[in-house]
């Protein structure tokens, strides 16, 4: 497996960190149901056989985050990008 | 037909024309009193105790491909019981003893193979680490040895004792774990539980599940809609998507964990060895060959094959540790697909929707549960309760707070 990395070009994985789906959003602390959303957000997971948003860390590179769509069922890399700026990683 | 010395010598006398088959590959019938979903280990163990301890036989096991052709071929075949949790400790002690009595429960030769399991440590931080699971152990009624180096050496002379980067300072000896023959417990539990009236149907994969009143009452399948007053899922691997048909989601995650063996040679490592300071374990198969594995690939996967990096990590932990094995030739790899819960530890609970209940998560442990893990599921689907030394693998632990993570590691399911 190579990942695209936007920043340093076509590399290794061994290059590469992995930390998830890239689903989590932080969820507002002061909603009154802010508990059952943390437990969702903290270990809830979709878990797709296919296409995945996921975030990798390019830590032997450029130590970029990035977000990555890979097919969990063959391992190619759909898409590569930055993660958007609203997002936490 | 009962396997025994008498029944085999009878047979050889007529040329072994007359075995029957092992099990009964069945249809499919409209309706049972239970439904398990995956004919592996776990699922077709969880028919035979069934049957055999709660005296309900109208059971059917539903598998999508043939009986053992997911996680229950694919593992490395250790047993063992050496836990530090006091959630985890007496459920993986239960799967022991039931280890223990297996063959003459089941009529089968399982080829378990009590040759003992060694963790290595190699530190004095990390001797205090596995003293204090030992001493846990102990507690619990299981046999643990805290080894010094020398008497590491004397076991094991062939391990790199020459000053290592990773110099071993000695093990954690489970002298009662060991190995056992993975198609042989599948096929085992398969035939006595097929012999107790359990319908094992292959070829059959579960495509939906059929609601009433908000009850689970049955399953379509790719041979035609089941019906059953309960239904329990055991397709570690695959738990999120046949979940997913219920409206289900949960703590789980599939990564890949590859094993090797490699081409046979005589005997030589007599038991299971694991390298402390890296992650990689060994054992030696009955045949020969040296059956090995370390860490997880690190990302969500269902591919059943891994990358080079995990590879190439497992043989430096295998040269690291013993460099006597470096020039025999690996001969095969592959990867299963884990059934990994955000701590670790394995999930046996009803699921929140009535008649649908929940045997999953067992991470890369699943092999060495099989039987305990069929016994307790056995128990919660015939009684609706836990069974005591199961009532830790609770679904809603996650959000109460009631975690068994052994390693201490959090939701990061790739470092469990």
């Amino acid at each position: 497996m190579r990942i695209q990395c936007p920043f340093c070009g076509e590399r290794d994985l061994s290059e590469f960190g992995y930390l998830g789906d890239a689903a989590f959003q932080r969820p507002d602390p002061g909603a009154p149901d802010a508990e059952a959303k943390f437990v969702d957000a903290v270990y809830v997971r979709n878990n797709p056989a296919g296409p995945h948003d996921e975030l990798w860390y390019h830590a032997a590179g450029c130590r970029s985050w990035l977000r990555v769509t890979r097919n969990t069922r063959t391992h190619e890399i759909l898409a590569v990008a930055f993660p958007t700026p609203d997002r936490h990683s | 037909m009962r396997y025994s010395i008498f029944n085999l010598m009878r047979q050889a006398l007529s040329g072994h024309r007359g075995w029957g088959p092992t099990w009964r590959d069945a249809a499919p019938k409209a309706a049972y009193d239970i439904v398990i979903i995956g004919g592996g280990g776990h699922g077709l163990a969880t028919a035979h105790y069934l049957a055999k301890v709660h005296g309900i036989s109208r059971v059917a096991v539903l598998e999508k491909g043939w009986i053992g052709s997911g996680n229950a071929g694919r593992n490395t075949t250790i047993i063992r019981s050496n836990y530090l949790l006091a959630g985890n400790n007496p459920f993986y002690e239960w799967s022991m003893k039931l280890w223990e009595g297996l063959e003459q429960d089941l009529n089968y030769n399982a080829m378990v193979s009590q040759r003992g399991v060694l963790n290595l440590y190699h530190s004095d931080a990390q001797r205090d680490t596995y003293a204090r699971r030992g001493n846990a152990m102990r507690m619990h009624g299981v046999d643990a040895e805290l080894l010094d180096a020398a008497a590491v050496q004397r076991m094991l002379p062939f391990l790199d004792f020459s000053g290592a980067r990773f110099p071993i300072h000695g093990g954690l000896l489970q002298r009662r774990g060991g190995t056992a023959r993975h198609d042989a417990v599948v096929w085992g539990y398969a035939r006595a539980a097929s012999d107790r009236g359990v319908d094992i149907v292959q070829n059959c994969e579960v495509t939906g599940f059929i609601r009433e009143a908000g009850r689970i009452v049955g399953v379509e399948t790719s041979r035609g809609t089941i019906h059953a007053h309960k239904i329990g899922m055991a397709v570690a691997g695959s738990t999120s998507r046949v979940a997913a048909l219920a409206g289900l989601r949960l703590p789980i995650e599939s990564h890949v964990l590859q094993a090797f063996v490699s081409e046979a040679i005589k005997p030589f490592i007599p038991g299971v060895v694991t390298f402390g300071a890296g992650h990689f374990y060994i054992s030696q198969s009955d045949k020969g060959g040296l059956v090995f594995g370390g860490d997880l690939d690190g990302y969500n996967s269902y591919a059943q094959r891994g990358n080079l990096p995990t590879v190439e990590d497992v043989c430096e932990g295998a040269m690291a540790l013993m460099p006597a094995i470096g020039r025999v030739r690996v001969l095969r790899s592959w990867g299963g697909v884990m059934d990994m819960s955000m701590d670790g530890s394995p999930i046996i609970d009803r699921t929140g929707i009535a008649g649908l209940y929940l045997n999953a998560g067992w991470c890369y442990g699943g092999f060495k549960a099989t039987p305990a893990s069929g016994w307790c599921f056995a128990h919660l689907l015939a009684r609706d309760e836990s069974h005591e030394v199961a009532r830790a693998y609770r679904l809603d632990r996650f959000a109460t707070g009631h975690l068994l993570d052994e390693r201490g590691v959090g939701a990061q399911p790739n470092l469990h």
